[in-house]
């Protein structure tokens, strides 16, 4: 670590492509222009740029929402927001990284919260002050219907905010942009829990696996990998079924 | 006054603009304050609000209680001889105040006790109304 | 007949009984209730400043709601606070056309202002009749039971934009209440406050003014306060539960009574209600 700067810039642009066939287009990054390749992502375009990316960036493939961008294209007085793994860039586009949300978050202990009708109201009061502006369900990367949660959770419906949430990344988007100071993606993550705890019904398989693991099913199995060398657990992983993927390829075929 | 960067005269011609009421409209009967149900609460009566801001005296009005108090159950616009809408000159004020961000309550000063069971009405209708 | 259903926050947690016991009587009926789905809050009380666009955004996605699932129906609500504001929302963005333009350019789908918003009360008097009601009780339980109907601050005010009944001399929840055969009392403190939102911040007001309209209800010799409101049932229940000998109900709670409903299906407890009534009242 060369400092303690969460985006830390390693090195300036250097990049000189003697590719005459190679695409440029300028980003401006916290206010200071770089010319990167056409074609990135946000993410990719600003490491292309040199910045080396410690907070921020996470799973780089849509899922788990630290790096929520704030940006602004050319030409357009709106401000706009997405995942910098997700959007691609375009000219003169202006970006500003929000890796964090300073927002508030309520303790609780999942086992002594009470899933009624006043469990929102408990915790998280101010969703009272909603006004209905619908700013949070136009800001949303994952395009979840926020307001709507929301109200959810002011009639106090636990299954319904957990229901209608459940693509909800926590990137904190919707928090800061929200005229009522409501911190949606807590409120959901309180609504998801406690419906996980006390209203989802306990899964019956798990259950029967764990017996079967205790009962010692898959001890030898389990022993016969043991004695594999790492070749021939290669072998055995490349070739292991993965469920998805079956699923979605007779569907491109169709296509 | 200095603490709104308004004078007095602006801030009754707001008031007057927000509520779409003519203060000078009201004869001082008192009915609103016979009638109002948080009359015993209030440290001025609401006809005497009025009063206060015909006269431009703004600086009692804001002090006192009176506008957070009302809970625009609409008595006194009911009974008016004059058809002066008390509530929303209430209304007007609690806006100005809000807007000057000087909000009654704060969202997390809510007792909690007595959250149990809570028509949700009452909170959100407390913190529209009390905080903006 | 149909009608479109927006239960507010309250009717489906902290006045579950209100929606059930409404639910019961519309079987009876033959009014067959179509509820509006994922709704949103109304926003509690109408704003009543004349720059107000922000906080009409509220109702006014309600009635967009209501003009999308179905614009020929009337859209039915219970909670005095609601149908308050909606109905008010409504007046405000019928006669203020430009008001309606600004409020239009904010919502995702235009309002026409062609929704009319009822009041169970008032399609039990319009549309159903006191008559057909009478008819249809089953049961003259409630005869001799003294009851005080309580209308509260916001089902009739302002009268101009409500119409619903005269503000300061109503007769319709007497009306239903004589036909469904209780003793009605002539109950000088039916606007009386009960508190209202300030039961969040500074509970003694509710509670005093709560315990106030008790006694004036324990000085008419009735037994029991009727109301439509779910705060009012809230406050009063809450700060005069133990002090008072009396009952509080929802409107919908006596009329299916007399319609032979079971308690237990209006959110009723049945042992108290049946010796309540039964021990003193019974005809």
């Amino acid at each position: 670590m060369k400092t303690l700067n969460e985006i830390e810039v390693t090195k300036k642009s250097e990049f000189k492509s003697t590719d005459t066939k190679m695409e440029f287009v300028n980003i401006f990054f916290a206010g200071k222009r770089y010319r990167v390749l056409k074609g990135l992502t946000i993410l990719k375009a600003l490491e292309f740029a040199g910045y080396r990316l410690v907070r921020g960036v996470g799973c780089r493939g849509g899922f788990c929402g630290a790096c929520a961008t704030v940006y602004r294209t050319d030409g357009d007085y709106r401000i706009k927001v997405g995942l910098a793994c997700q959007t691609m860039i375009e000219n003169n586009m202006y970006l500003a990284q929000l890796p964090f949300y300073p927002a508030i978050k309520a303790f609780y202990t999942v086992d002594e919260i009470k899933p009624s009708g006043d469990l929102f109201l408990r915790y998280y009061p101010e969703i009272m002050k909603c006004l209905q502006c619908n700013t949070c369900r136009k800001v949303c990367p994952q395009d979840l219907d926020v307001m709507r949660y929301i109200a959810a959770a002011q009639r106090g419906d636990v299954s319904r905010v957990a229901d209608l949430s459940f693509d909800c990344l926590q990137c904190g988007l919707c928090a800061s942009r929200c005229p009522a100071e409501i911190v949606h993606y807590h409120v959901a993550q309180l609504g998801r829990r406690s419906y996980s705890r006390f209203m989802q019904k306990p899964s019956t398989h798990l259950s029967k696996r764990i017996e079967e693991i205790n009962s010692g099913k898959f001890n030898n199995e389990i022993e016969s990998l043991i004695k594999l060398d790492r070749k021939e657990l290669e072998i055995i992983y490349s070739q292991r079924d993965i469920e998805p993927e079956e699923e979605i390829a007779p569907k491109k075929d169709e296509d | 006054m200095s603490m709104f960067k308004k004078t007095n005269e602006e801030f009754v011609h707001e008031v007057e603009l927000l509520s779409g009421q003519n203060l000078f409209s009201c004869y001082q009967c008192g009915k609103c304050s016979a009638g109002c149900a948080f009359a015993n609460f209030m440290d001025m009566l609401p006809h005497q609000v009025i009063r206060f801001l015909q006269l431009k005296k703004v600086e009692p009005v804001i002090d006192a209680n009176t506008y957070w108090y009302c809970a625009a159950c609409l008595t006194c616009t009911t009974r008016c001889p004059k058809s002066v809408d008390l509530a929303s000159i209430m209304e007007a004020l609690r806006n100005i105040m809000i807007r000057e961000n000087r909000p009654y309550i704060q969202v997390f000063s809510l007792p909690v006790e007595i959250i149990e069971g809570f028509p949700q009405q009452a909170a959100v209708s407390a913190l529209r109304k009390l905080s903006g | 007949m149909k009608l479109l259903y927006y239960p507010g926050c309250t009717l489906h947690t902290v006045a579950v009984q209100f929606d059930q016991s409404t639910k019961e009587i519309c079987k009876q009926l033959d009014i067959e209730l179509i509820e509006i789905s994922d709704f949103t809050c109304c926003g509690g009380l109408y704003p009543q400043t004349t720059e107000n666009l922000m906080q009409l955004q509220a109702p006014a996605r309600i009635l967009v709601q209501a003009q999308r699932t179905d614009p020929n129906l009337e859209l039915m609500t219970l909670c005095t606070f609601c149908y308050n504001t909606l109905k008010r929302t409504h007046y405000t963005l019928k006669k203020d056309e430009q008001k309606r333009n600004i409020l239009n350019d904010y919502l995702e789908e235009p309002y026409n202002a062609k929704v009319k918003i009822v009041h169970l009360i008032e399609v039990f008097r319009d549309d159903i009749g006191y008559d057909t009601i009478r008819k249809k009780s089953k049961r003259s339980l409630l005869k001799g039971f003294r009851v005080a109907p309580y209308y509260g601050c916001l089902l009739l005010r302002p009268m101009n934009e409500i119409e619903l009944d005269d503000q300061e001399q109503p007769s319709i929840l007497e009306d239903l209440l004589y036909a469904i055969g209780c003793d009605v009392i002539e109950f000088p403190y039916r606007f009386d406050c009960c508190g209202s939102f300030h039961v969040v911040n500074k509970p003694e007001i509710a509670e005093q003014c709560s315990k106030e309209l008790l006694r004036y209800t324990e000085q008419f010799h009735a037994n029991c306060l009727v109301t439509c409101c779910p705060l009012c049932y809230y406050n009063i229940s809450r700060f005069g539960g133990t002090d008072f000998n009396f009952q509080i109900f929802y409107i919908t709670q006596l009329v299916g009574l007399a319609l032979g409903i079971e308690p237990i299906k209006l959110g009723l407890d049945p042992e108290i209600i049946n010796k309540f009534i039964s021990d003193s009242y019974l005809v």
